[in-house]
């Protein structure tokens, strides 16, 4: 079976050419939209009977290479198309292709009617093989294609609306900073070749022989520049400080394509990176602890921001940088199976509360127009009572919510409170683990306080929509709805792979699955933890349950502020603004952030720029250029009077030419 | 028998009193009848070498260009005929498009 | 001796007449010129044993590309040259005109003649008849060339017609 794995990448990429070469001349709708979908569940399909061949085999031997051909050799450096399976990489394709495919089949209820759908289309599905090529290529630099090919969907994505200026400025936002963390990626993949070859002779890219070799790798030094370049990397992509503005911005694109991309998988690509290459960053603990601080501080600091924000999208836009925190501060205690267990099940509930507020936007957006109303489809401000309306939307939206703030039985809980356990729990930073628990705990609180307060201003209490305009809000139609209601289903169960062992072994020693399945990717870092790593306090499992209670408290707790502050009394938010005018607009205005930067960076570059194009360009380049051009024209005004016109001249030059040569043959 | 020099002089002298004229004269037709006295100036070369080689190629290659020059003399003519159609002239001076 | 002298007076009504040719001011008066060089060069083919070259020398040169060139100045009615003297032009075109010769007769002066005796001499031609001879080499060796020949004048003749067409 692992041999058709080509198949997967495969599909998606038909997709992209039909689509992309017919689809404006194939018009119908359910032709387009059925394509790009059919070609997504194909990969699914292949993508599951591989995962369930390789849960087949004894997990030593789930590992496959698949080398395609070789696509460039240039003396010792040699990259192939190849792809690499193992049970990293098979999950990952699991969750792109099935979360994927749920997505494509809402598109086609969400966009129906927009213009341009076939580019949707097309768009959508390059963005699917971009990133299947990102998680099944076996070496950097085909990883490093699907890392510039999502990149580039994004970009196309978020500019989908391009006559909308806001959103060609979040396309352009978006990609430039990608390029910088692009950038760090490139030099940490060159520093790494170039390391391993000059002083060990091993010139390769290749995940596989990289991780055979990685014993040979020093501790600290280089190591650490190397991996703090694929950090710079994955901060680009995934949304993390300092490189985290692009994404709340990027919600100017369809909200499916926000769900797909700025949620469930493109984003999560550092993550999946980090725990790719795990058995060289855990190499190098000064980055270990570099990525722990820099995901705790996005979870805490996304969640503030998300607490003041009306656009229902912005706030799931800074839950997902804050929980793209969260996997990474996993990744950063060394916790790498639970970074990647939260990045699924954040998968599958982020996805659901994309959808769900996708089928809000969808509704309000047509109650408005027919009610001739230009407020903003957005806004929760001009929602409430929803509850009503739309009954599967709710229930489905209530249900991830309850997941994302990591209510018991719910699948966040599972992971997220394997990720604070092992943040307090890890034996990498000494003390600072207490730090790290507590803020990624109040982090989660804060969660718990925002999602619901989105819920309960979007769902319950009155509705703040004119009353000609409540007529026509409806439920959305079932190709909507569908998606919805497996993703809420998978947000509900999807934890029950993962269960924490101190609850499995209440429930008579179920194991973590989901630990052991991951267990040979990451089974080098295990060793040499467990040989490095002085374990300087065993933990009982009283205070895993008490940690656990914690941090159940602090959810339970935010979620009791929303109720208070956005059910009972409505009118405490406005006075508590009053009473604190400039927390709040500084909250509002996300910290200042955007203009920091604008400050920092963006406006001395357009200086740079404008210096650099009136200054150096017109006056030096362009005066190098004319001056060569009025060299050149003086010369031939000067020559061009040997081009008299006139045929005798011409005849006469060449008789001479003719005598010339002549005479040289005769006379030399 | 004459020396072969003396008839490779005869035609030296003949082909560049042909060059003279070309570059000198402005008459299209003048022009035309210095490039014919040329060819014929080299198929005096040609027959003169082929007789000091016994060799009747020479004579061959002789016959050859005779009918290029035939050729030649149907297309210039006609070049001629429509050029003094366009400018009622046929001084070279007059075909000066190329002069910008 | 008589044959030398004989030579000298051809060659030098061969020189006289082309000189005649570049100097006269009426392009009739240069054709007939150029009729007599072509004659005294039929003449020197007579000398050099190849009497059919000198048939055709006249035939072809003197009765058909002569005439045409004739016709073709009467049709035209070109009268004498006019407008500006171009001495500047006859002094360049005449030195040029003199480095040719000088420099052929230089390499008359310094080069040998190489290359194989072949068969043919006067006594052959005398005996088997120099028509014959063209005509075995013409549509033995060269007749490849030979029919190409007969390619060229065709696109010559298309292309005076097309030329001298008043519309095509």
């Amino acid at each position: 079976m692992f041999e058709y794995v080509w198949l997967i990448p495969l599909f998606p990429l038909i997709g992209v050419v039909i689509n992309g070469l017919f689809g404006k001349s194939i018009k119908n709708e359910k032709i387009i939209g059925g394509i790009g979908s059919l070609m997504v569940f194909g990969s699914f399909l292949v993508a599951c009977s591989i995962l369930f061949r390789l849960l087949s085999l004894p997990s030593e031997e789930r590992l496959y290479e698949l080398n395609v051909f070789t696509w460039i050799q240039s003396g010792t450096f040699k990259a192939d198309i190849g792809f690499l399976i193992d049970p990293l990489s098979a999950l990952m394709i699991m969750v792109v292709t099935g979360v994927g495919f749920l997505i494509h089949l809402y598109s086609i209820g969400y966009m129906h009617g927009e213009e341009g759908f076939y580019r949707y289309f097309t768009y959508l599905n390059l963005f699917t093989f971009s990133m299947l090529l990102l998680v099944l290529g076996n070496n950097l630099l085909l990883m490093f294609v699907g890392w510039e090919g999502v990149g580039l969907c994004s970009y196309l994505l978020i500019g989908y609306y391009f006559h909308k200026k806001s959103a060609g400025d979040a396309g352009k936002k978006a990609f430039v900073m990608n390029r910088v963390g692009d950038f760090g990626f490139l030099l940490g993949v060159f520093t790494l070749f170039w390391f391993l070859g000059q002083n060990y002779n091993i010139w390769t890219i290749n995940f596989v022989e990289l991780s055979k070799a990685s014993h040979l790798l020093p501790v600290g030094g280089i190591v650490t520049i190397i991996t703090l370049c694929f950090f710079l990397g994955a901060t680009g992509k995934s949304a993390q400080i300092p490189l985290y503005t692009w994404l709340p911005d990027a919600m100017e694109g369809p909200t499916p394509v926000s769900a797909l991309i700025h949620a469930a998988t493109m984003v999560t690509a550092g993550v999946y990176m980090i725990g790719r290459m795990n058995f060289i960053f855990i190499k190098a603990p000064e980055t270990m602890l570099v990525i722990a601080c820099i995901g705790a501080a996005t979870a805490i600091f996304a969640a503030t921001i998300g607490t003041a924000q009306n656009d229902i999208k912005r706030v799931l836009a800074y839950s997902t940088v804050s929980q793209l925190g969260f996997m990474f501060l996993a990744m950063g205690v060394g916790a790498f199976a639970a970074g990647v267990f939260h990045l699924m099940t954040h998968a599958f509930f982020k996805a659901c509360l994309f959808l769900g507020s996708g089928s809000v936007i969808h509704s309000m957006h047509h109650a408005l127009h027919h009610a001739h109303s230009h407020d903003d489809p957005q806004d929760m401000r001009h929602m409430g009572g929803l509850k009503s309306k739309m009954p599967i939307t709710f229930i489905t939206f209530l249900v991830s919510t309850i997941a994302i703030a990591g209510i018991p039985g719910f699948s966040g809980f599972f992971s997220k409170d394997e990720i604070l356990w092992q943040a307090f729990a890890n034996p990498y930073h000494g003390s600072l683990n207490y730090v790290l628990w507590g803020i990624g705990a109040v982090a989660a609180g804060f969660t718990a306080f925002y999602m619901f307060r989105l819920v309960f201003m979007t769902f319950f209490g009155e509705c703040r929509i004119t009353p000609k305009a409540k007529d026509h809000l409806h439920e959305s139609p079932f190709v909507i709805t569908l998606p919805l209601m497996v993703l809420g289903f998978l947000a509900v169960v999807g934890g029950y792979v993962g269960i924490p062992k101190v609850i499995g072994e209440v429930f008579g020693g179920i194991p973590n699955l989901f630990e052991h399945y991951l267990e040979p990717v990451f089974r080098i870092s295990e060793e040499f933890a467990k040989e490095h790593v002085q374990v300087t306090a065993h933990h009982s499992a009283a205070l895993e349950w008490g940690l656990m209670g914690t941090s159940v408290l602090i959810a339970v707790v935010g979620i009791s502020i929303a109720y208070a502050l956005y059910i009972v009394s409505p009118s405490i938010p406005a006075k508590f603004t009053a009473a604190f005018p400039g927390l709040h607009r500084a909250v509002y205005n996300k910290w200042y952030i955007d203009e920091l930067y604008d400050l920092l960076f963006v406006n001395p570059c357009k200086a740079l720029g404008r210096f650099l194009w009136k200054g150096f360009d017109v006056v030096i380049v362009d005066g190098i250029v004319n001056g060569v051009a009025k060299v050149t024209m003086g010369f031939s005004g000067v020559l061009r009077h040997v081009q008299s016109g006139f045929v005798h001249n011409y005849a006469l030059t060449m008789a001479l030419g003719m005598v010339v040569i002549v005479g040289f043959y005769l006379f030399r | 028998m004459l020396a072969l020099n003396n008839y490779l002089i005869i035609s030296a002298i003949l082909f560049s009193i042909g060059t003279i004229g070309v570059l000198v004269r402005r008459n299209a037709i003048v022009i035309f009848m210095c490039v014919e006295m040329m060819l014929n100036a080299v198929n005096l070369t040609f027959i003169a070498f082929s007789k000091y080689l016994g060799n009747i190629d020479g004579q061959i290659f002789v016959f050859f260009v005779m009918t290029v020059a035939a050729a030649e003399a149907a297309v210039g003519l006609a070049l001629m005929i429509a050029f003094f159609k366009n400018r009622e002239s046929i001084d070279v001076e007059d075909i000066n498009v190329m002069k910008w | 001796m008589l044959e030398s002298l004989f030579f000298l007076i051809v060659a030098a009504v061969a020189v006289i007449s082309s000189i005649l040719v570049i100097t006269c001011k009426n392009p009739i008066n240069s054709a007939l010129s150029l009729v007599m060089t072509f004659f005294c060069l039929a003449t020197f083919y007579v000398m050099l044993d190849a009497p059919f070259m000198a048939a055709i020398q006249v035939i072809v040169y003197a009765g058909a590309i002569m005439v045409l060139i004739v016709f073709v100045i009467m049709l035209l009615n070109i009268r004498t040259e006019t407008g500006r003297k171009t001495t500047h032009a006859i002094l360049a075109g005449s030195i040029i005109g003199l480095f040719v010769l000088f420099q052929t007769c230089y390499f008359l002066t310094k080069g040998t003649l190489t290359g194989t005796k072949g068969a043919m001499d006067t006594a052959l031609v005398e005996k088997v008849g120099h028509v014959e001879l063209i005509g075995k080499a013409l549509y033995t060796d060269f007749l490849l060339p030979f029919e190409i020949t007969s390619l060229l004048l065709l696109v010559a003749i298309i292309g005076a017609v097309i030329l001298s067409k008043r519309k095509i």
